[in-house]
This record gives C-alpha cells, structure tokens and sequence, in this order.
C-alpha cells in the first residue's frame, strides 16, 4: 500500500470510527436515562455492543491493538450486561462512559499520529472491576437462572429469548407443573394456559420425562410480576406443584416489578437537591438517526456486481455437475450438485440481502416532490393538493435517484401545464385548489408511480395541429388518440406556445422517456379534456441482476428480462397473419402484434423451410403485450446487467449486455424500448 | 408387518408432502400428528420406528418432544429426524445435542427424506 493511500484509509477509518463513538455515545445516554426505574431497552446494548464490536473489528484490521483492545473489553462487559451477567446500574454505565472517552481519545490522537497510544491499563482494570459484577459463571446467558438445564436444553431460540425477555422485566418464573389424564389433557393445558396468560406469559409447555400411563405431566414455564401465592390463588388449585425462581422477600402482589434473580438494585444515587428524575420512556427518538449506516451507493453496486458474479460462477458449477452426470461420474455428480443446491440458497439469500439494502421507500422520492409542488404552486399563484399514497413501496436507490429529476419535471409539467389557475378552475366548476395525485404501489417486479392531476387535460387537437405544424405527422394523418398522446414524447415537441418558466428550461417529455428507459422503464400518458391527466411510471424494482429469458435468434443469442415475459409460445408459421402490413398472431381472442427480432437487428437467416415452427415470447409491460418471434428458447438464466458505455448508447432495443456463466456475452433486449417502438409502427433498423 | 413413521408437523401441508413422499417409497406405513400433543398420545399407544418432529408447533416445541422421546425408554433408540427451516441453526444443534439422529432443513428435496428413511430403517 503506497503511503498516500493508507493515509486515505486511515482517514476513513477515523471518520467511521468517530462515526460508531458518537453513536455509542447517545445510546448510552439515552440508557442512563433508565438507570433510575432500572429499566432499558434491550436494543440500546445490543446497538452499543454492535458499535463496539465493529470498531474491534476495523481497529484489527489495521493493527492499532490499543483500540482493538479496549474495544473488545467493552463488548465483554456489553456482552455481560447483555445477557444479564452484570447488573444494570451507575457502576456499570460509568464504567462504559469511561472507556467510550478514552476510545474517543485514542481515536482523536491516531488521526493525528498513526503511533499515538497511552496507557490503557487504569482503564482496562476498570472495565474488569466492572465485569465482576457477574452474578452467574459460564458462558450461557440463562445458566445464571437456577432453571433446570434439562429444561434450557429444549427451550428453542426463541423461547430462550422470551425467557430472557422476562427475566430483564424482572419477573417472577414459576414453573407449575401439573398432571392430567392422558385423554383430555390438551384441553386443560389449554384451559391452564389461559389462565395464567391473563396474569403473564407463558413461555415453554414442557412434557414431563418418564413412560406415559394413564396420566402425562406437563411442567409449564411462565413469567409473570405476580408471586407463588398469587398464581395459586389465580388457578385455584391447592395441590400445585410450583417452583418459583427470582422472588425476594418482597410483600408479593405490589406493582413494583419483584427484584429479578440476577439484578442487583444499584446503590442508591445521591440524589440531587432532592429531586428524582422521571424515567424517561421515550428516549429513544434519538436512536433513529444513530442506528442508520450511510454508504456509498458506489459500494452497494460493487457489492451486488460481485453477488452478480458469484451467481454467474454458481451458473458455472452448474454446468460442470452436467458435463459430470454426462461423463458418467454420477456420484460426484449429485455431490457437487447438493453442494451447489446449499451454495444456491446462500447466495440467494446473500442476493437478497445486499439487494435489501439498496431498496429504500419512495417516500423519500415523494418527501423532495412535496418541496418542488409548494414552490411550483406559489409561483404559480395556484392552489395545489399533494395526494400521497404507497409511500413505502420500496425501490432500488439508485433508480429512485435516477428517476427522480423526471418525475420532478412530470409534476411540474402537471402543475404548470395541467392545473387551472384558481380563477379558471371555479368558472369550471371545479373546487379551486387542484389535486395531484402521487401514488406509488408494487406491481409483480415492478413499482408503478402514477402522477395524475384534476386539471385541464391535453386537447389531442392542439397537441395534432402542433405535431402537423412542426412536420412530426402528415396533414391528414389519422391517429387514435393514443396515438397522439405519444407524439408529446418525440423530440423536441413542446405544446405550448410560449415557452414555459418551469417546465420548459429545454428538457421535454422526450428526455423524460429517455431516462425512465434507460432504467427499463416505460411511461406513459392517458388524459381526459376537461378532467385531468396521469402519467404512469413503470420500473423495474433492481436493475442489478435479473434472470432473463435467453432465446437464439438467426444464430444469435440474447436475453429478455423474465419480468416483462408473460409466457412463451410454439406456434407454427402458418398461423401468423398480417392484419394492416402488421405480423399478428391470434392468441385466446385477442390480437398479438409480433415483432420479429431477425428482422429488428437486420439478421441474415440461413436456409430455413417455408413451414416452420417458431417460438414467441409474449412480453408485456403496463397494458400493452408484444410477441417476440425467435427461432428458439434456451431456458432461464441470472443474468447481470452492464451498460454498455457511453460508445454504444444508440444502439437501440438493447437494454445493456450480460455475461452468461460461460464466458459468453450476450445482448440483452430493452423490452419497453422495442415495444413502444413496435406498437407504434415505426419501421425501426437496428444497428 | 411394514415399519410405521410417525410424523409430528403442524403444518397440514408439509405434513402431507412427508406422507405422500414416503408413501411413495412403498414400503412404509404413517402415522400423523397434527401437534406435539397428539404426538404424545400416539406414542404410548403406538409402536413406532421412526419420528419426525417439526421444532416450531404451537403447544410443545419438537425439542421438547425430541427430549421427552429420548428420555422414554420405549423410545431412547428409536430413529428421529428433526425439520427446522433456515435460520435456525441453534435450534437444530440443540435437537441433535438432544438426541435427534438427523435433521432436515425445509424446504428439502423429496429425495432427500426418502434417502434419510431408507438410512435408518434398512
């Protein structure tokens, strides 16, 4: 490593370390906040142990042993007090104050000099002295309980960490046992356990060890503030057999919590001029900001380039169990391949847990938008509703990003070119504030972001004699509505007259289609004169690995993203006709119009038989569908999407390339691109 | 007589996936409990010689059946095969710390149970 560039990470590792140390610092504030009613939320340590377990991890890493060291005692005395080994008290938070001090400083001191150290010893003593506070010895965090160790050994993670819930709550255990007549004792287990629910929790049902006779025994573990007498009385039954663990002398059924087994109460604090501080329970508002991690998006899609590629080798392995099973070595074979089955379902999860990562909810999108529709509107002297609905549908960040500056220009276009002015909008009859509608919801594999408002909507003639006046379309050229709508995204149209303040600055609706295409998506407009218009947005949830469909074309193979395939056919070519010099196919009494990517690419067939069965993949996205003729389909495959760079962006109807798991790269089709293109008739030639 | 299974899985679905699967072995009878507790009731009334246990069922958990089990001298060396899902590794070291002889992560392969059954009634 050169110097300049350990210095940088040095640099790094200061601003995350410092970054972890002020986070610590407010969770433990806010856990000193409940020293007075002894009561914490477990989520504060577990966070603080967190912290101090990542700054063990980096200070390791770039072998600075002091605070690796100190580091990892603070996660021991965490862990302790974690597991309920350590009391809960001043001693104890003092203890971990002091040593996040000392952290800050040694940290503060290398961001100086890489050397800088002091003498820790005073502090390490300390943070021991506080770890003797363990109440119980070994490593299990319930051992400390007097609870049987047959009876922990079948507790499932889960009811362990029930237990442990209760037993931090400060509640009495009781462990009633009881018998009942093998014929009707799920009845009155059940009854039993309705009972005790009303006065607590029932954490385990346990049947007794031994040979079931006439009778079976059940002992029951339950947590509750009540005591022993309580929970007689509570049931009713004298002949109870009932251990209780965790009571003290305490007189039973007040409702301060009994002191739990393990808690010491801390000495008590001096208190000052008198005055007791309330125990503040809601502290925690603070924990929000503490507990995010800011990352690069940079490093998200260099996490998920990898996960991509490790899917890709995955594809390889695969391949190599075929060619095993091929060459005879069926054993091996069904080895590796239960292997790359546990290998699979790990980097599935791993997949989807990165990808988790980078979804974030358009909330964030729509929270800007709210920002630009109250400035639009006070400019604009009009009076705007922002109707806000699927706020936490979740997209890929980078898409939010991305899509984020077209639908800027969509609401302003809404706002500036939709809505009436308040005037305008009474003479219609309409209320005077507008609305516009922001809503967002998840669709299959991808997020619909619809922006409609209730203003004026598009007059298709104005919109006709503009395309005519600008020479998009001939004089008498017929067009359906529809048709028109979609002349507003061509370059350069601009409908109105006078170039625009706000939406116009030069980006049209053509810019906009562009860059919700470059991100697989696809929009489009529907618009009532008179009554209102909407936009619709359809993404992609991730764009980083998808499985597509790899079908071969003329010798060529390329993949269709399997979100936008609705099904595949095997027609033969007789069937396909030609309704208005378009290649149609009759599927289930509806017309499909076809594409053929030969032809679409330009790609020169060998000799082929006039009749011939051909393969089509049926495409769709919003409402619209398209069949894809190809001359076969190669199966489904994970593919990783890259761009193809700046050089290639104007080859059309390709969405990117994709690296299949044997070295190949093939071309993956930009379905919406092809679509809109197809649907509209243009004659498009591809590169 | 054919050998008999007892399967314990509250899920009416994964309970009728196991018994069909080892149904198609042929050679195997089942029995089904819908719970732990009225796997508790077969067993003393059955013969079994083999069980497989579900750990998350809503009254007793399977490690709880797996220890009653093992601690049942009619059953301390019967065959038994816990399914846990993903996740739960902690639970299935506990099930095998209790005696359990195998265990099967859900979902799993049909092949995979019938391989387990053949194991250990051959």
């Amino acid at each position: 490593m050169s110097d300049k560039r350990s210095s940088e990470a040095l640099k790094e590792f200061i601003s995350e370390t410092e970054e972890i140390v002020e986070s610590i610092n407010l969770d433990l504030v806010t856990l000193a906040e409940g020293l007075d009613s002894g009561e914490y939320d477990p989520d504060l340590i577990n966070g603080i142990f967190r912290g101090a377990h990542s700054v063990k991890g980096l200070a390791g890493m770039f072998g600075f042993d002091d605070l690796s060291q100190l580091a990892h005692r603070m996660e021991n005395l965490l862990d302790q007090l974690r597991l309920g080994k350590v009391p809960f008290n001043q001693l104890t938070v003092d203890t971990l104050f002091n040593a996040l001090e000392t952290l800050s400083r040694l940290i503060n001191g290398k961001s100086e000099d890489e050397h800088f150290t002091f003498d820790l010893t005073s502090c390490f003593e300390r943070i021991e002295q506080a770890a003797l506070g363990k109440a119980a010895t070994g490593d299990d965090p319930l051992a400390g309980l007097a609870i049987d160790q047959a009876i922990l050994n079948v507790l499932t993670e889960y009811e362990e960490h029930r237990l442990l819930e209760n037993v931090k709550k400060k509640r009495n255990l009781h462990l009633v046992r009881v018998d009942f007549d093998l014929s009707s004792f799920d009845q009155e287990l059940a009854e039993l356990t309705q009972q005790l629910k009303q006065q607590g929790e029932v954490i385990s049902t346990l049947p007794c060890v031994g040979d079931i006779g006439e009778r079976i025994a059940f002992q029951v573990l339950f947590g509750s503030e009540r005591d022993q007498a309580d929970i007689r009385a509570l049931l009713g039954r004298d002949s109870l057999d009932i251990r209780t663990f965790g009571e003290t002398a305490a007189p039973a059924a007040t409702a301060a919590p009994a002191a739990g087994m393990i808690f010491e109460e801390p000495p008590p604090l001096p208190a000052v001029g008198g005055e007791t501080l309330p125990a503040t329970a809601d502290a925690g508002s603070l924990r929000s900001i503490s507990r995010t991690v800011r990352v690069d998006i940079d490093k998200l899609d260099l996490l998920m380039n990898i996960v991509g590629e490790l899917v890709l080798s995955k594809g390889a392995i695969t391949g190599i169990c075929e060619r095993l099973r091929g060459s005879g070595e069926k054993e091996l074979a069904g080895d590796l391949t239960k292997a790359t089955r546990i290998l699979e379902r790990r980097l599935h999860d791993l997949q989807k847990g990165v990808m988790d990562v980078r979804m974030v909810p358009v909330g964030q999108l729509f929270e800007k938008m709210t920002r630009i529709v109250r400035r639009v509107s006070n400019e604009q002297g009009k009076k705007v509703e922002l109707d806000i609905r699927g706020a936490d549908t979740e997209l890929d960040k980078l898409i939010i990003e991305d899509v984020s500056d077209p639908l800027m220009h969509i609401i302003r276009n809404a706002i500036d070119h939709g809505l009436e002015t308040p005037a305008e909008r009474r003479e219609a009859g309409k209320p005077e504030k507008g609305m516009i509608c922001l809503w967002a919801a998840q669709k299959g594999n991808h997020v619909v972001i619809e922006v409609r408002d209730d203003g004026r909507g598009i007059d298709p003639e104005r919109v006709r004699r503009k395309a005519v006046a600008r020479g998009l379309i001939g004089e008498g050229q017929e067009l359906t509505r529809g048709e028109i709508y979609e002349l507003l995204f061509l370059p350069g149209f601009s409908t109105r007259d006078e170039v625009s303040d706000l939406s116009g600055r030069g980006v049209g609706m053509d810019v906009v289609k562009n860059n919700i295409s470059q991100l697989s998506g696809m929009v489009e407009l529907t618009s009532e004169t008179g009554i209102g218009t909407c936009m619709t947005i359809t993404l992609p949830i991730t764009l980083a690995i998808i499985k597509a469909l790899i079908v071969k074309v003329a010798g060529q193979t390329y993949a269709i993203p399997i979100n936008s395939v609705q099904e595949t056919l095997m027609i033969d070519s007789s069937t396909v006709r030609t309704i208005e010099r378009r290649e149609v196919l009759e599927l289930r009494e509806s017309t499909l119009p076809l594409l053929r990517l030969d032809r679409t690419f330009s790609l020169v067939h060998g000799e082929r038989p006039a009749e011939q069965k051909l393969f089509v993949a049926v495409v769709g996205l919003a409402d619209k569908r398209l069949g894809f003729v190809v001359d076969d389909l190669l199966g489904q495959q994970d593919v990783v999407i890259k761009s193809l760079g700046k050089v290639l962006s104007f080859v059309k109807g390709v969405a990117g390339a994709a690296e299949l798991g044997n070295q190949k790269t093939i071309l993956v089709l930009d379905v919406a691109g092809l679509m809109g293109e197809a649907l509209r008739g243009e004659s498009v030639n591809h590169v | 007589m054919p050998k008999k299974i007892l399967i314990a899985e509250d899920s009416p679905t994964m309970r009728s996936l196991i018994v069909s699967t080892i149904a198609a072995m042929g050679e195997f009878e089942t029995v089904e409990a819908a719970n732990g507790f009225e796997a508790l009731r077969i067993l003393p009334r059955e013969k079994v010689d083999l069980i497989i246990t579900d750990i998350n069922m809503p009254d007793i958990n399977g490690l709880e059946l797996v220890s009653f089990i093992r601690n049942n001298e009619s059953y301390r060396t019967t065959p038994l095969f816990i399914i846990s899902t993903e996740g739960s590794e902690r639970d299935r070291e506990k099930g095998l710390a209790l005696g359990a002889n195998a265990y099967l992560v859900k979902p799993f392969a049909p092949q995979q149970l019938q391989e387990l059954v053949r194991k250990y009634l051959a």
